[in-house]
């Protein structure tokens, strides 16, 4: 853009330059402080000891254990929210029935409650000190401070990501083109295979990434359902505590370089996939 | 297929949507269901395809009640306002949805690509195949809506508001073509619309809803010409009302009597209906009811005249040719030489036409005595 045709847009709503410049400036000011500095530091001290002790920290028992745990209670939680998620976003954006707004306020339950208290609901109601506890213990099946535990905590917390993400596209998408679909003869699910999916597929894709982000990286629930056992209810952040805490700073980092890198490729599988079909999405879009 | 709806009633939290409404559709008769927003015509229309359950009352094809069938084994070919098109879907998917959905005698897939190239070619859309719905105009999309709902073979075609959303000059078009299309395949086809004009133009019959009922269901001369409530009348086409009394078989506008014929009318107030092709302007000297001139506007080649008369200064409008000179605040004289005279009856409305001709003037005692303002 050149000073001799100033952007359209910037004259309309009466921008200057330097007030582009200012908010343009603030803007990439906060994104480095408070998002690529951390980031940047997690990596540097996770290599501040040289490379050998980054190594071995990740080659650790524990730290391994921990991985797969983690990756173990992704490959559930987040599963079983796709397929809930699905199913409460579509009862509320397609139908009309009682108490519709009740289950809404449900569905941001786990978002409101601090996730804390998430863990200590299970515990209440899991406890030596339950019905349900002593119950299941007597069959012979662990809940608390086992890996059980750990994955109800994680659906909980991540429960309102997939169906928050598609509420408001399905609800603005209407019910005509699933009505059109059912009087040329498809069943139901081949209305919302052929239909409904193809129409939500990219807030269904962001909502499953965010939900597998935050169950990768959820602490305050699991650590209280866990109990901190080590190399067997660990999860990747609670073995980052509890390296922090034992003085292995730097062991600490490694493991937490490990967790954002999950994050990090997580963010580009999303990108990748949304340039790789944008042309499509862009025609729905604008449709 | 010729389609029945018997005695549909339907509420929506405590508004009547349908109130008692029975409806027949001939095997491949072109059916408009005409209303304003709000009538129930769209919810109707619902009701036949399956799309909504009434509340009471049942629908027939042919003999056989569909109430019970689930809305895929109706088969109904359902046009939607806004299309519906599945958005990521290329023409030629949509328009093979149907067919592929298909449980039994599901045709092959050369088949399918040469039934969907057929229909292609009927809505004049071929070589658009490979376009999504997102590239095609609205009244291709339309097109491609309407293919797809024929596709399927289906024993009825219910359109809703099928030009609804496009501009005018597209819509004379699809309008004439749909009428086209309809005379190639003859299938029986219900279409909703709060277009007047495009009922009277397009339909073999036309049903007029207001409120959850119907108010008339006839041919478009007949609806036209013989409106069978004031709602009717008002709905279609251009109107003045004037409130007249009736007393001994005799019309009284402002205490004068009017040379009308009323006699299937019980005494008591009353309203004469007017088109603007129901009055001329006096240009003979001969008897009139005497206005004043209060706006005028051209439409097409006529002018249209607005004039005020009476005590109560009611308007009147009625058409004059354009190189006819008139202008505001003119007084002139007019003539009814149509119109209806509905009486307010607690249940329906008596009727009686005026006779067509010049004869049935107003005779006024002293017509210059109606000006006093």
């Amino acid at each position: 853009m050149s000073s001799a045709h100033p952007h359209k847009i910037g004259q309309a709503i009466g921008e200057g330059r330097w007030t582009r410049l200012a908010l343009i400036t603030i803007a990439l000011i906060f994104l480095g402080l408070m998002l690529i500095a951390p980031l940047f530091v997690v990596f540097v001290e996770a290599f501040s000891r040289g490379v050998g002790v980054y190594i071995d920290a990740l080659a650790m028992p524990d730290t391994m254990s921990a991985l797969r745990l983690t990756l173990l209670v992704a490959a559930i939680a987040v599963p079983v929210n796709l397929v809930f998620g699905v199913a409460a976003a579509w009862a509320i954006a397609k139908f009309e029935f009682k108490g519709k707004a009740f289950l809404l306020t449900l569905i941001d339950l786990p978002f409101a409650v601090s996730p804390v208290v998430s863990g200590l609901i299970f515990v209440l109601l899991f406890g030596a000190n339950s019905v349900l506890g002593p119950l299941l213990d007597s069959a012979g099946i662990k809940v608390l401070f086992a890996v059980p535990g750990i994955v109800l905590a994680t659906v909980f917390i991540t429960f309102p990501f997939i169906a928050r993400e598609l509420i408001p596209l399905m609800q603005q998408q209407g019910s005509s083109e699933e009505e059109a679909a059912v009087s040329l003869g498809a069943g139901g699910w081949r209305t919302f295979f052929q239909v409904t999916l193809p129409n939500v597929k990219w807030g269904l894709l962001y909502g499953v990434l965010l939900c597998n982000a935050r169950a990768m990286g959820e602490f305050g629930a699991v650590t209280v359902v866990s109990g901190n056992i080590r190399g067997v209810t660990t999860t990747l952040p609670l073995h980052i505590e509890i390296l922090y805490n034992d003085n292995k700073a730097a062991a600490a980092f490694a493991v937490a370089s490990l967790l954002a890198l999950l994050a990090l490729v997580t963010l580009a599988v999303k990108t990748v996939l949304e340039a790789r079909f944008a042309n499509s999405h862009a025609a729905q879009r604008r449709h | 297929m010729q389609v029945r709806a018997e005695n549909i009633s339907k509420r929506y939290a405590n508004m009547a949507a349908l109130d008692d409404v029975s409806l027949t559709v001939g095997a491949g008769e072109l059916v408009a269901l005409l209303g304003p927003s709000g009538s129930g015509k769209t919810t109707l229309l619902r009701t036949i395809a399956g799309l909504e359950h009434p509340d009471s009352g049942a629908v027939y094809f042919n003999d056989r009640d569909a109430s019970e069938s689930r809305i895929q084994d109706r088969g109904v070919g359902f046009v939607f306002q806004h299309y519906a098109l599945f958005k990521h879907m290329r023409v030629m998917d949509n328009i093979a949805f149907g067919l592929r959905a298909r449980k039994t005698n599901k045709p092959s897939e050369a088949e399918i690509k040469r039934r969907v190239m057929e229909l292609l070619d009927l809505v004049q859309l071929s070589g658009l195949d490979h376009r999504f719905p997102s590239q095609l105009s609205g009244g291709q999309r339309q097109r491609v809506a309407l293919a797809r709902a024929l596709a399927i073979e289906p024993s009825v075609l219910l359109l809703d508001e099928p030009f609804g959303a496009l501009d005018a000059r597209v819509r004379k078009d699809l309008r004439r073509w749909l009428r086209e299309i309809h005379e190639r395949t003859g299938h029986t086809t219900l279409f909703v619309t709060h277009d007047q004009e495009e009922a009277l133009e397009l339909a073999d019959r036309v049903v007029v809803m207001n409120r959850g009922k119907v108010e008339q269901s006839a041919t478009p001369d007949a609806i036209y010409d013989r409106p069978a409530t004031p709602f009717v009348f008002s709905f279609i086409g251009e109107s003045s009302v004037i409130p007249v009394m009736v007393g001994n078989s005799r019309a009284t506008l402002d205490e004068r009597t009017l040379d009308l014929e009323v006699a299937n009318l019980p005494d008591g107030p009353a309203q004469l209906y007017l088109r603007p092709e129901d009055v001329a302007m006096v240009t003979d000297g001969g008897p009139g009811i005497p206005g004043l001139v209060v706006s005028t506007r051209r439409i097409g080649g006529m002018r249209r005249i607005t004039i005020e008369c009476g005590m109560a200064r009611h308007r009147i409008e009625f058409d004059a040719e354009a190189e006819v000179p008139i202008a505001n605040l003119q007084r002139l004289q007019v003539r009814v030489i149509g119109g209806r005279v509905y009486g307010a009856e607690s249940e329906g409305y008596e009727t009686e036409k005026l006779a067509a001709s010049a004869t049935s003037d107003f005779k006024w005692a002293k017509a210059e005595g109606w000006l006093d303002r």
